[in-house]
């Protein structure tokens, strides 16, 4: 597939994960890697050319942190602009039907967090349920996100095994190598879930 | 030494009175200046020797004028104005002597007589109106730029009209008594001296663009400065001395050494050297003339002298009009450049003082005709008044004939469309607005105009004008003209005449901001500080620093400075000088605290500033227990 990475992060100074794993995108051959924030810093987005840049990939990934259970407010406004009537959904609006979609976040707070009996209350795929319905009503399939918790208080090994995963996750879809039924059974998935998923 | 200290005294006490009393009334520095020489006439007469010596070295005034405007001479310009510079000076220099010899031939002078008179009536006074045109700010409007055209014309027309005196008068007339160095070529036949005088103009071209570099970097390398001053003027001394040798004029020669040297890297500091000592020699120069008022002369001639006077008024401004219509300088600029240039110039008394020597003029005929001169040049003040009176006054009654002009409620009216203006302009109109527009430059007036713009031609600094514009009705004016002080002029007026209306006006730097506030300005933006700000974003976005970070940088940077702007606003004082109020100062040193810290080093309250917001919690989990909801970001 060819992928296309949509990079929403507003403080990359102050990034610990999201920055290197964008670094690790970045030199993908076969990915087109876009910083959004770097691109339209006064938040005046391309649609032209983000709309063919869409369709231009197979595959969309939405990286970024989660910030206040949802995207970045550039990322959003990219939703908000290049998502129009009539290109991405509408009677003839179809362009991006068949595509995929991926999300793949961060969280601050922890996997227990993030439950019906957590500080938030719910599971993290319900706060990126706009994101999936977007993508579905745009007519593309939304996979379950590539999440990882904590991205705050990790010790260096998780980090460290996390932002290496992200590079292979990307490569595997290139190569259509990824397990995209057995990743459909699951709510969402992290980096110790990729060995499985991975086909050779 | 007391007697140098006795004639400094005069002319500066003179010179510092009366061009105060004359910049009050309004008639500006040079008329102040030759009453100044009225006044002192008597001292000067004292002693016959002192007067010609002070005669002698006020005449550096105009040498110098000539060699600053030289050096100003920017190709591109000339080539611009050369349809004008050469037509419409070549044209204007010809009809008027042709018109003047043919009076003179008409009143029974000889041909050599008349022909004389015409080159000294075709002449105007480059001094006076270029000094009144940077006055009134009017050297870059269409008259303006018209008149500066003919005037250089004029000035190249000296040369051959200098090397034509002595064909004209003929070798065997020459008077033995000589005029200083020109006897050197006295005795020479005409067609010689007419080669050594150009051979003497070679000699400056060359010398100015072949040894001046050398030398003045050998200067410069020195390191002292006082060095360099002499230098410059030893430049325009030497100039005049080579030239005052072949007779010829030493302006002309300066001007040409001023061309040359135009586009050398010493331009700036020639002009800020010359600058000075050029102020105070023009006051002298035309003190000189002040002097020369013989009031004998003036009282048993004083029916010729006036009716001369007028006579030359007419003919050259019945000469200039026509041909400023033919040339498309029309409407106000046409009666500028048409009164304008309607007096006779400084290089009359050269030509008079060169004729009178060759025996072409008696005495007599020398002096009155210095009086005519003086008498037009006196009167220049008075014929721009008369061009703006006539102006004000066609546009007053055209404006009854022409009803669609008439302004209508609620226009936003914009002072200046430059480079500044004309982005402001050009976007109103992208969004649908028309404003009215006020400019002194009629091609940029008629550019608008295309745009279906209403566009008024002239200076908006005029209270008229911009009555004119709709002032009294007009929600919005917009001030973007370059000149600080006419800007604050325009902005303190709106406020005074339409209490109710929003002023944006561009600021030339802080002080200047401040004064606005004072003015009454509503909005002020600073012209170069947007600019400079993109261009400090692009290097630190260049030196490695994400776009989005700039962006915020930039933001906090322009905030800070913009609230400490406004904070130093309040403290300032209109009537006193900034240096002298102790509270600006203190704030001086508290505004923009976050900025300057961060320029020494201690950015922590900058950082602060931009990094606030998706700060990561300290503690893992944000959750407390039992609690309603989360107060930090997931």
């Amino acid at each position: 597939m060819r992928i296309l990475v949509l990079f929403a992060h507003p403080a990359q100074r102050k990034s610990s994960i999201n920055v290197a794993m964008a670094a690790n995108a970045k030199s993908l051959e076969g990915v087109t890697f876009v910083d959004l924030y770097s691109e339209y810093p006064r938040f005046s987005i391309d649609v032209d050319r983000e709309q063919r840049r869409l369709m231009e990939h197979d595959l969309i990934v939405f990286q970024f942190p989660v910030f206040w259970y949802s995207t970045p407010a550039l990322l959003k406004q990219w939703q908000d602009l290049v998502l129009e009537y009539g290109f991405a959904y509408g009677p003839n609006g179809k362009m991006l039907a068949g595509k995929h979609a991926l999300a793949c976040v961060t969280t601050g707070g922890s996997r227990s967090d993030y439950a019906e009996d957590g500080g938030n209350r719910r599971v993290v795929e319900q706060f990126l349920y706009p994101l999936e319905q977007t993508a579905t009503l745009c007519g593309m399939e939304y996979l379950p996100p590539f999440v990882l918790f904590s991205a705050n208080h990790l010790d260096d090994d998780s980090a460290q095994q996390h932002i290496h995963s992200y590079p292979r996750l990307l490569t595997a879809l290139r190569d259509d190598r990824f397990d995209l039924t057995g990743v459909r059974l699951l709510p969402s998935f992290g980096s110790s879930d990729l060995i499985e998923l991975m086909r050779d | 030494m007391e007697g140098l200290a006795f004639y400094a005294l005069y002319y500066l006490a003179a010179a510092v009175l009366a061009v105060i009393v004359s910049q009050r009334i309004g008639l500006g520095s040079v008329v102040g200046y030759i009453a100044a020489g009225v006044l002192i006439g008597p001292v000067f007469q004292i002693s016959v020797a002192g007067s010609g010596y002070l005669e002698q070295f006020s005449e550096f005034g105009i040498v110098m004028m000539l060699f600053l405007i030289g050096l100003e001479i920017d190709p591109d310009m000339v080539w611009r104005l050369r349809d004008k510079l050469i037509g419409l000076g070549g044209l204007q220099v010809v009809a008027t002597i042709a018109a003047v010899a043919a009076a003179g031939v008409g009143l029974g002078l000889s041909w050599q007589q008349s022909l004389l008179f015409g080159f000294v009536a075709a002449l105007s006074s480059t001094a006076i109106v270029l000094q009144t045109l940077e006055e009134k700010g009017l050297l870059r409007s269409d008259g303006g730029q018209a008149s500066f055209a003919v005037l250089l014309f004029q000035d190249l027309a000296v040369i051959p009209m200098l090397a034509c005196i002595p064909l004209i008068a003929g070798s065997g007339h020459a008077s033995s008594s000589g005029h200083g160095g020109a006897a050197l070529l006295a005795d020479l036949p005409g067609w010689a001296s007419a080669i050594l005088t150009l051979a003497a103009v070679g000699v400056v071209v060359a010398a100015a663009h072949f040894l001046s570099r050398p030398v003045f970097r050998t200067i410069a390398l020195l390191g002292l400065r006082e060095v360099f001053t002499a230098a410059a003027l030893l430049v325009v001394v030497g100039i005049t001395v080579l030239m005052s040798a072949v007779g010829l004029s030493p302006a002309l020669g300066a001007f040409l050494g001023g061309v040359v040297l135009a586009n050398s890297e010493f331009k700036h500091e020639l002009q800020n050297d010359i600058e000075p000592f050029k102020g105070l020699l023009l006051g002298l120069f035309f003190m000189t003339i002040g002097a020369k008022i013989d009031p004998e002369t003036l009282l048993a001639n004083w029916i010729t002298v006036v009716a001369a006077t007028l006579g030359l008024i007419a003919v050259k401004a019945l000469v200039l009009f026509p041909l400023a219509w033919f040339f498309r300088v029309r409407g106000p600029a046409g009666w500028l450049f048409a009164f304008g240039l309607a007096q006779a110039g400084e290089f009359g008394f050269v030509l008079l003082t060169i004729a009178g020597d060759r025996g072409l003029l008696s005495p007599s005929i020398v002096s009155v005709s210095v009086l005519v001169i003086t008498f037009s040049m006196v009167l220049t003040p008075l014929l721009f008044a008369l061009s703006n009176r006539i102006v004000v006054m066609l546009e007053r009654r055209g404006r009854h004939h022409r009803d669609a002009d008439q302004p209508e409620k609620g226009t936003i009216i914009l002072a200046g469309v430059g480079r500044f203006g004309q982005i402001v302009n050009r976007m109103l109109l992208a969004n649908g607005h028309k404003p009215v527009v006020l400019d002194y430059r009629a091609d940029v007036v008629d550019n608008v105009r295309k745009f279906g713009v209403k566009s008024f031609f002239g200076d908006a600094g005029r209270p008229d004008l911009l009555e004119s514009a709709g002032l009294a009705h007009a929600a919005l004016l917009i001030v973007a003209i370059d000149d600080k002080d006419r800007a604050t002029e325009i902005v303190a007026y709106a406020r005074r005449s339409n209490p109710g209306i929003q002023i944006i006006v561009r600021a030339y730097d802080r002080l200047h901001h401040y004064k606005l506030v004072d003015a009454g300005a509503d909005h002020i933006i600073r012209e170069v500080f947007d600019g400079s700000v993109q261009a400090a974003g692009i290097a630190l976005e260049s030196l490695g620093m994400h776009p989005y970070e700039v962006e915020k940088r930039k933001t906090v940077f322009i905030d800070q400075d913009t609230a400490g702007l406004a904070r130093m606003a309040t403290l300032v004082d209109g009537d006193v000088p900034a240096a002298n109020n102790p509270e600006f100062i203190a704030g001086f040193n508290d505004i923009g605290k976050v900025i300057e810290n961060a320029m020494m080093g201690y950015r922590s309250g900058y950082d602060e500033m931009v990094a606030r917001g998706w700060n990561a919690p300290d503690a893992a989990s944000i959750h407390v227990p039992r609690s309603a909801g989360p107060d930090r970001p997931s």
